[in-house]
């Protein structure tokens, strides 16, 4: 039989996401897929498999859903209110969803793109070779009340559990490195922009994140700065004609005309797609040998996930308020009290 | 040496960009040796299979690897790519081999290319004179961007370095003729744009559901066949891409 996940109601832009489309921007199409790739992480380190399974992104509110047989969820990213039947749910945890029980998911407390992961993953028919979502070329839609969705009936490996994850939502600073254009914009200009605070515009959304900084310096270009198009990468920040940065995220286009002042480091990603409205982010420009090491760090780091998780010891479903206080107590991140 | 020549000089370039990126750049402006340049080079880095490379795509005038820095050092792949520049003039390297040319049914002006009249006058010819100007001989898909299979074709006679519009046009159609900048893109899916939309075609350059989901690739080239509006809409009815016949390049 079948396991089927049911849509009963759902947010306006809830999508299926994997970890996107990999070797098509010669051929005009970036890489979809999550907005937040250390979410994707979280959730697989907590159900213990893969990290490109498909799980639900959930932008600002979730919705209502059922399975057809019981299985096990995990929920990362920006924290929703959750429930199952009433039962509330923490979050970066896993939770046994019995078949046929509501889960309601949403509003989102802090951050922006909530995932809602399943036991052996969504199973939408694959597209080009993947799972996910990419608006921007026609590659699926946003889902809808009414839709089913397939989902592997294998069995979670790892019992139930949680993780302790710092709050990528509340900005600080993000760590960028030059691109081919930097140069362009001047030695003074790179100061001032790196001694701005910016914040989200909600204007934003999968193609990009699009900054606002109402009190900081206009960063409009004295002259045009058009530039023979060129291939965009995913963190890339384009200056456009009226001076708004805007980080190009998972569903940018391939290229663009418009020069780019510096590309956030891969690592610093998740925290822009979850800058919550208000948050404010500083930039600060390292060098690529810096870039390296932190990277081989934030590897290192996702691979050791799973270790991180922490067992419940006792089935949830005896203990309604088990996970929701473990939440609430568990901010000591990274440790392994095993 | 005067100061273009030394700029010139400068090209072929190797620089980083952001974490994963290595470009190779055969020049900053519009130029059919850059262009052919970059289509042959990305072709052979392709045929190499180098280490740690993830990606390998081509721009007008450059082409650009996606790496992962933590399996193959910058510096070492940063000299892969300086030898294999160097083996030869990459200016004059022949187009890679496996091109296709389509031929293209069009329909220019009217309704289907609301601003042809304004692109003909500020290309300063006559519509009968524009449109065989544009359908004179193949043009190469210079780069495919932005959009899935959206290509960029080139490139065009002076008069047609006509520039953008400040103002957009809100959306033009799938298979949309946009001019501007001696380049003529067909738009794959619907879209704003603030280049000049003179005409229109059947063709649907992607489609997930197709095999070929691509219809075209950076060096391929489409040659553009005037056709009524009538003839066009008939052939849209009734033909798979469009009515556009497809050959082998030699």
């Amino acid at each position: 039989m079948t396991a089927t996940f049911a849509l009963h109601q759902t947010g306006p832009a809830v999508t299926v996401q994997d970890l996107g489309w990999d070797g098509y921007v010669a051929q005009g199409i970036s890489r979809g897929g999550a907005m937040d790739i250390l979410a994707m992480a979280e959730g697989a380190a907590l159900l213990g498999q893969s990290s490109n399974l498909a799980a639900l992104e959930m932008p600002g509110f979730g919705g209502v859903f059922s399975t057809s047989c019981n299985c096990v969820i995990a929920l990362t990213g920006a924290e929703m209110r959750a429930d199952i039947e009433g039962r509330v749910l923490g979050w970066n945890a896993t939770h046994a969803l019995p078949a046929g029980a509501k889960l309601r998911i949403g509003p989102v407390i802090r951050g922006v793109y909530g995932y809602l992961h399943i036991s052996g993953g969504f199973e939408p028919p694959l597209l080009l070779g993947a799972r996910g979502t990419h608006l921007a070329a026609g590659l699926r839609a946003p889902l809808a009340a009414g839709d089913t969705l397939p989902f592997g009936a294998v069995q979670a490996q790892r019992g139930q559990g949680s993780l302790a994850v710092a709050d990528r939502s509340a900005g600080g600073v993000i760590r960028i490195l030059p691109t081919l254009q930097s140069d362009m914009f001047g030695a003074d200009f790179l100061v001032a922009f790196q001694n701005t605070g910016f914040t989200r515009d909600p204007r934003s959304n999968r193609m990009g994140v699009r900054l606002s900084a109402p009190d900081g310096p206009n960063f409009a270009p004295e002259a045009a700065r058009n530039i023979l198009s060129d291939i965009v990468m995913e963190g890339d920040i384009q200056i456009t004609g009226d001076g708004t940065p805007y980080v190009l995220m998972a569903e940018s286009q391939t290229t663009g005309g418009y020069p780019r002042i510096a590309q956030v480091l891969p690592c610093d990603l998740p925290r822009l797609a979850q800058l919550s409205g208000g948050a404010e982010i500083r930039f600060q420009m390292i060098s690529h040998s810096e870039a390296i090491e932190i990277e081989r760090a934030a590897q290192a780091a996702r691979a050791g996930l799973a270790a991180l998780c922490k067992p419940v010891v006792r089935d949830p479903r005896e203990a309604d308020d088990l996970l929701a206080m473990q939440l609430i107590s568990g901010v000591t991140a990274g440790e392994d009290e095993r | 040496m005067n100061a273009q020549a030394a700029k010139e000089a400068s090209f072929p370039e190797i620089c980083q960009t952001g974490y994963a990126g290595l470009a190779v750049r055969f020049g900053d402006h519009l130029n059919e040796a850059g262009n052919r340049a970059s289509l042959a080079f990305a072709s052979e880095v392709i045929g190499a299979d180098l280490d740690g490379v993830l990606e390998v795509s081509t721009a007008l005038q450059s082409v650009l690897l996606r790496y992962d820095p933590l399996l193959v050092s910058p510096d070492l792949l940063r000299a892969t790519l300086a030898t294999l520049l160097a083996q030869r003039d990459w200016y004059a390297a022949p187009l890679p081999e496996g091109r296709v040319l389509w031929e293209v049914p069009a329909c220019f002006g009217g309704g289907y290319g609301p601003q042809f009249e304004k692109a003909c006058s500020l290309s300063g010819v006559s519509g009968a004179k524009a449109v065989a100007e544009l359908c004179a001989k193949p043009l190469r898909v210079q780069a495919i961007g932005f959009a899935p299979s959206q290509p960029y074709l080139g490139e065009l006679p002076p008069n047609w370095d006509i520039p953008r519009q400040a103002r957009l046009n809100p959306q033009v159609p799938k298979g949309a003729l946009v001019v501007a900048i001696r380049q003529i893109v067909l738009f794959s899916v619907p879209s704003p744009t603030g280049w000049l939309h003179i005409g229109q075609t059947g063709l649907s350059l992607f489609d997930p559901a197709r095999d070929p989901a691509f219809m075209l690739r950076a060096g391929d080239e489409i040659a553009l066949r005037p056709v009524s509006g009538a003839e066009l809409e008939a052939i849209c009815a009734s033909e798979p891409f469009g009515g556009a016949v497809r050959r082998t390049l030699p």
